[in-house]
């Protein structure tokens, strides 16, 4: 737990908080989503009053503490791979911070695929993304009773396109707050 | 368009370009043949029916009746304005004229007012070698059912000219989803007539729909919607047009399939920490659970026999299709070897082959292989291909791929040999599936004294 808490606060140095630069397969050069926009026009409600990591966006997403930069909650895998990198690991213990300081928070960690492959199969596939992030946040401090999954395998992608760059977008796993 | 109408029988080009656009109002399914072929077809004649004046309806029957064989890949129909004489009955048949052209088989019908309203189909089949009427049935229905009389007819034709039964009158099952990858994202479950005509929705939603299985009677069908923001398995009686929410647990609920005998229904659930293989007694609703490994274990399909259930399962590092017992659950055996991705099988109706996705060099194939002897060859050159689904008859098999980025539904003969297209005119077609044997809407009976 130490050298994860660690690797965290590395990650943030050398990252300097570049939300995107944390995870693990960003497709390159992605523009911010139009949420992301929205989001980060909305001022944080000072922050100096409220706990460390307890400041939320008016749709309950959590800042990182002490910024207006809302915590990524997307995260993107290799092909066929439901496994997590280092960044992406730093990011997910803060959402873990955020909810063992916050227990009425919940989450719903919605798992993803590309389109290559069967639909049932990759539903499963799907699933085993969101469950090892579940995993991840549950070792890091969250409750059972705050973390819920649902896999959608490659039924929504978020890139309609039939190429690697449409691929590497759709193979995710998106941290929902409640 | 074109150049392919140019290519294609009369008959064919002008149902391609007339019928399927009024015959319905929302999305279609359209029909593009895209290679017919055998060398050798059996060569029939259809001659024109003879309309009786009372029956008013004047459908295209003879068209669809045609368009069926000419789909099937293994008829050349012998165009009208070619034919030598018109006969409507027997006494009327010179088997010469037939000779004279080549013919194997005359077909030749009238279409008289029924018995109870609506129009029946005189059929008569013969053989022009033997000269021999084959067979002579009257195939009555209502009014409105005059394409289920020419489906049922096209049923009659192959059979007597194939020794193979007919699967003209059977149904697709398919999704068709619209603006993916946007806000506006809708799923339809639709079923149409096998040539993609009269589609009718079952289900609609915001939410996914996927995995659609038939009961074996055709009266019921299983799904997987994400209706309540979750996966969860339904049931849908077709005749009620009622749905039930079977199973609902924590995870993954899917892969609904049918035992052949309707009474269970393998199903996969993850309600106990990862994809296992299930199944549920549909008269008791009890659960047995069939596999216990820490793999993803899922789509679940029976043999037609009921006595086994293949299933795709990543427990030896990549996907590939096992088989277990399906009284015991006991683990039977791994059944593919070739390539490093094999997955959804489906058993051909023998139960001596089967039908999966497999994956060659990155690109996904529909693959036929053998149960019995060492044989597996590799049915279609499309890519993104899967969902295969057999017919009934075991001569054809339906599967969803991407032609220019847009999802549709494609048919291929068992042999490779025959294909063609049904992409929807609007949105992504995906997961057909094609029905079992239906119990026939339209009464059948022979003819005694022809």
């Amino acid at each position: 737990m130490k050298t994860q808490w660690f690797r965290t606060v590395m990650c943030l140095g050398l990252a300097s908080l570049i939300l995107a630069g944390c995870n693990s397969t960003p497709p390159a050069a992605l523009p911010p989503s139009s949420d992301d926009n929205i989001e980060r026009e909305t001022p944080p409600p000072a922050p100096a009053a409220q706990p460390e990591y307890g400041t939320f966006d008016s749709s309950g997403n959590p800042y990182i503490p002490g910024t207006n930069q809302l915590l990524a909650r997307t995260f993107y895998f290799g092909y066929d791979q439901a496994n997590l990198s280092q960044n992406d690991l730093a990011i997910l213990e803060m959402h873990a911070r955020v909810l063992a300081e916050n227990p009425a928070r919940r989450i719903l960690i919605q798992g993803h695929c590309d389109e290559r492959g069967t639909r049932e199969y990759n539903l499963a596939l799907g699933e085993r993304r969101s469950d090892t992030v579940r995993r991840f946040l549950l070792s890091a401090g969250a409750t059972g009773a705050q973390v819920e999954t649902v896999s959608y395998g490659e039924e929504r992608p978020e890139d309609p396109g039939h190429n690697e760059a449409s691929w590497s977008r759709n193979r995710r796993a998106i941290v929902a707050y409640r | 368009m074109r150049s392919l109408l140019g290519r294609l029988p009369a008959p064919i080009a002008v149902l391609l370009l007339l019928a399927a656009p009024v015959l319905h109002a929302a999305e279609t399914l359209d029909t593009v043949i895209i290679d017919a072929g055998y060398d050798k077809q059996t060569r029939v004649a259809i001659v024109p029916f003879r309309v009786d004046p009372q029956v008013r309806a004047q459908a295209p029957m003879q068209a669809i009746l045609e368009f069926d064989l000419q789909r099937s890949g293994q008829f050349e129909v012998l165009e009208a304005s070619s034919m030598l004489s018109l006969p409507s009955k027997p006494s009327e048949v010179l088997y010469r004229d037939w000779k004279i052209l080549g013919q194997e088989f005359v077909v030749v019908g009238n279409i008289v007012p029924g018995n109870s309203g609506g129009q029946a189909l005189n059929l008569y089949v013969f053989d022009v070698l033997a000269e021999r009427l084959l067979t002579a049935q009257t195939i009555e229905g209502s009014s409105g059912q005059w394409r289920d009389i020419a489906h049922k007819a096209a049923d009659i034709v192959f059979e007597q000219a194939t020794g193979i039964p007919g699967a003209f009158s059977t149904r697709l099952m398919y999704v068709l989803a619209k603006n993916l990858g946007s806000s506006g994202v809708t799923s339809k479950l639709e079923i149409s007539d096998s040539d993609g005509e009269r589609v009718r929705t079952v289900h609609e939603s915001s939410e996914p729909i996927l995995s659609a299985s038939w009961s074996p009677n055709g009266r019921e069908v299983a799904y997987v919607s994400f209706d309540t923001g979750r996966s969860a398995i339904y049931i849908h009686d077709l005749i009620t047009n009622s749905r039930e929410k079977i199973a609902e647990f924590p995870g993954i609920n899917s892969a609904p399939r049918y035992s052949p005998d309707g009474s269970k229904l393998a199903m996969v659930l993850s309600k106990d920490g990862n994809p296992e293989i299930y199944v549920m007694d549909l008269k008791t609703r009890a659960l047995s659970r069939m596999t216990q490994n820490r793999a993803i274990d899922t789509e679940p399909t029976w043999s037609p026999n009921g006595q086994k259930i293949a299933f795709t399962s990543d427990r030896g590092g990549k996907p590939q299709i096992y088989q277990l017992d399906a009284r015991t659950g006991i683990f039977d055996s791994r059944l593919t070897n070739e390539g490093d991705y094999n997955a959804r099988a489906q058993h051909m109706p023998d139960g001596k082959h089967m039908i999966y996705v497999h994956r060659k060099r990155g690109v996904f194939h529909i693959a036929w292989q053998s149960l019995v002897k060492n044989d597996f060859r590799i049915l279609t050159q499309t890519s993104l291909d899967e969902s295969p689904s057999v017919a009934p008859n075991g001569a054809m098999l339906i599967y969803a791929t991407q032609i220019d980025g847009q999802g549709i539904l494609a048919v291929v003969s068992v042999d490779g040999r025959v294909k063609y297209r049904l992409p929807s005119s609007e949105g992504d077609v995906r997961e057909p599936a094609w029905s079992p044997y239906l119990s026939s809407v339209v009464s059948t009976s022979v003819i005694s004294n022809p």
